[in-house]
């Protein structure tokens, strides 16, 4: 069957460029697009780490002395607009996703591979646009929320410029999500069962429709704030009888799904790596895919105790509290299945394993925080705090950053067709994990105890456990060295890693490494049970 | 062998390929058409909103002319049904009367335009007046943008379907389709808009 070939992509294919130049190019491939994803956020990532950098080296001291606060506000705001929208939704969902879906799926490529590339080229410029806005009059400084009316009272080219360049990564994700959900949905070889696939489609499933769903709202709303900003209308500015629970209803009504956006993803990658390496079946597909399905649901509908502090009237809040509660559920389920695939398991200690581990720790301590947060009286305390900080960060970096770097360690050898270090690999977890939870565990302590996020200057009391947040920092920046140490020698001097090192039996494992064009020489292999090891275990020796 | 000399075998020698292929191009679509009414929604959630907790100040409160905007909504309605035509008639292979009542809905589609235009020139209030005007302008240009789209859309596809040389034969509707679905679209958020700005 030849179902899946889209008959214009074909003809296009002989036309791309070969050999590193196809990086650089409008390639239509889907893997050629992934690799793109990646190495783009990756860059993206250091910007946004130095910028990190920046700010602990600002807080190592009580006063504003490296560098002054408006600056600090630019830099922040960089900070939380690079790594959400350049960093993390682009690689979690766009670098693995264009990937691996196509391989999930049995097809040669994405169901529209030119809106593809499309989708991944208006990030270079989107996001060089951001960086570049801080040369030009300083750059947005409302922070990564934009709340107005601060966005619409601080300097105007600056807040355009990154309403522009979110409005692009906002398309750039809404095309990428309709692509993979007709791939998912339309692309299926033939045979394929929905109940058959990978968990990572699913969890790419639920994501697109978060996106399809909540980032247009984003682009209105953004959209609306620049004609505040632009053509003195009123919407947002109370000044003008405008309102700004409206924005930051809308804005929610995005930011919420996007946390999501940014770490369903990450629960299905999670799903892959662990059976590989623990020579298990998943635990519970069946739930998995529930308590997916249950997370878009619930996700969309509990945006607002981001706001318990604006004025919310008492039933809103009991609503969110209770439906924000209730994501604790689904979210439980995911992670009793996870250690239970885990459990009894031929666990080998490698570096995608440990920090798919790594990512089931802080997890769960970031979804602990999660449930505590939602609750409004706890939430009016610790509200704009350095807890919330903690909070996300565990669950941003903690959770999804942790994955993808299991990702890297694990899908590096089907990509490059070598092997990494597997020491090296190992010292970038112990540096990264204990960095990690050096620089944000503290950081619950300051924020129970009253220390404002988004401010350069704070009470001298707090200074020493600054100081050891600003020490997790730094080991957080070293571990970037071993990583890219490893990546660039294993790319040149790897030793061959063959077609399926870790005898993995998802479909992109039954291919070449690195894959050919079109994914298969032949026809697409059916793999109806892409968790089956144990029973398949003898044949694989 | 190239990839190029299989894939043209692969698209004349297998219908069922270019049938598939179509089918998914109409679902994305359909995906996006959904995307693009949450942001109409957020537009809908947020003017709502306004009217239930922004009391406007006194002489801000007005009394929109009916006329117009009803006839708007005729010609969109009416426009509807010429695409639907035209559609048809290219199912029928009949070319140039496809032709004819594409032109015809582009028509009805520029004279909606040219009175949404003459609304704005003859209302009483300007885009900054108040929080009221604001929306109206920011909701009715934004579909008007879609309005725009949408014309040129059809005027593109009116050129393809020529008879001679023309790409929009019965055996690839496709365009049409697409074209035809987004208009219906706008056409429905109209009517939406029509009774929330309007009538309530």
């Amino acid at each position: 069957m030849t179902i899946s070939i889209d008959p214009q992509k074909t003809k296009n294919e002989s036309l791309q460029p070969k050999g590193w130049l196809r990086y650089f190019s409008f390639s239509l491939d889907h893997k050629v697009i992934g690799i793109q994803y990646l190495v783009c956020g990756f860059l993206f990532y250091l910007i946004g780490g130095t910028l990190a950098s920046a700010i602990r080296i600002e807080l190592a001291s009580p006063m504003s002395d490296f560098m002054p606060r408006d600056v600090y506000n630019q830099v922040l705001t960089l900070h939380g607009t690079i790594m959400i929208f350049l960093w993390i939704v682009p690689v979690v969902n766009g670098a693995f996703g264009n990937y691996l879906i196509p391989f999930y799926v049995g097809a040669r490529d994405m169901a529209f591979p030119r809106l593809n590339a499309v989708a991944f080229w208006l990030i270079p410029p989107s996001g060089l646009m951001l960086v570049a806005s801080y040369f030009v009059d300083g750059a947005a400084q409302a922070g990564w929320t934009a709340y107005p009316p601060l966005s619409i009272t601080t300097p105007q080219s600056g807040q355009i410029i990154w309403i522009l360049s979110v409005l692009l990564l906002g398309g750039s994700s809404i095309f990428g999500g309709i692509n993979f959900i007709a791939t998912i949905i339309k692309l299926r070889r033939p045979g394929l069962k929905l109940m058959q696939l990978p968990m990572y489609c699913w969890a790419m499933l639920g994501t697109s429709l978060l996106v399809v769903l909540s980032t247009p709202v984003l682009a209105g709303t953004l959209i609306l704030l620049s004609f505040d900003i632009i053509a003195n209308t009123g919407f947002f500015n109370p000044v003008l009888g405008g309102n700004v629970v409206v924005y930051q209803h809308l804005f929610w009504f995005y930011s919420h799904p996007a946390v999501y956006i940014m770490v369903l993803p990450a629960f299905g990658l999670v799903s892959e790596i662990l059976p590989v390496h623990a020579r298990k079946p998943l635990f519970g597909y069946t739930t998995m895919v529930f308590s997916i399905m249950g997370i878009v649901v619930l996700g969309l509908v509990v945006w607002a105790h981001h706001m318990f502090t604006s004025g919310t009237p008492p039933w809103m809040r009991l609503f969110f509290t209770i439906a924000t509660a209730f994501i604790a559920v689904p979210t439980g389920i995911k992670f009793f299945n996870w250690v239970a695939t885990l459990w009894g398991g031929k666990i080998s200690i490698n570096s995608a394993m440990l920090f798919s581990c790594g990512f089931i720790i802080n997890f769960v301590f970031g979804g602990i925080t999660g449930v505590a947060l939602a609750q409004v009286p706890f939430d009016i305390h610790v509200h704009d705090t350095y807890f919330v900080v903690a909070h996300f960060h565990y669950i941003v970096y903690g959770g999804t950053v942790f994955i993808i770097f299991s990702s890297i360690y694990h899908w590096f050898p089907k990509v490059t067709g070598k092997m990494f270090n597997e020491k090296l690999g190992i010292l970038h977890f112990i540096i990264t994990f204990i960095g990690f939870n050096l620089c944000f565990a503290p950081q619950h302590w300051l924020g129970l105890n009253g220390m404002p996020r988004r401010v350069a200057e704070y009470d001298p009391q707090f200074q020493f456990v600054n100081q050891i947040s600003s020490l997790g920092a730094l080991l957080m920046a070293i571990s970037t060295i071993p990583f890219l140490i490893n990546v660039f020698l294993s790319v040149r001097n790897g030793k061959d890693a063959g077609d399926n090192p870790w005898n993995a039996l998802t479909p992109e494992w039954l291919t070449s490494s690195p894959p050919p064009v079109e994914n298969w020489e032949g026809e697409a292999p059916l793999v109806e049970e892409p968790y089956g090891y144990g029973k398949e275990i003898s044949e694989l020796k | 062998m190239t990839t190029l000399d299989s894939s043209k075998e692969i698209q004349n020698n297998n219908s069922e390929v270019t049938e598939t292929h179509h089918d998914f191009r109409m679902f994305g679509l359909i995906t996006f058409l959904i995307a693009d009414g949450m942001t109409f929604a957020g537009f809908f959630a947020a003017y709502l909103t306004y009217k239930a907790v922004n009391p406007l100040p006194d002489g801000a409160i007005y009394e929109l002319e009916l006329p117009i905007p009803t006839l708007n909504t005729i010609l969109l309605l009416v426009s509807s049904a010429t695409f639907h035509k035209a559609g048809k008639a290219l199912l029928k292979d009949k070319n140039s009367e496809s032709q004819k009542w594409l032109f015809f809905t582009a028509f009805l589609g520029i004279i909606f335009l040219i009175c949404q235009l003459f609304e704005y020139f003859h209302l009483p209030f300007g885009l900054t007046d108040n929080l009221f005007a604001s929306t109206f302008y920011a909701l009715t240009g934004f579909h008007g943008l879609h309005v725009t789209l949408g014309t040129l859309m059809i005027l593109i596809i009116a050129w393809q379907s020529r008879v001679k040389g023309g790409r929009l034969t019965s055996q690839n509707m496709f365009p049409l389709e697409a074209v035809e679905l987004y208009w219906h679209f706008v056409d429905g958020i109209w009517v939406i808009l029509f009774i929330i700005l309007y009538l309530l």
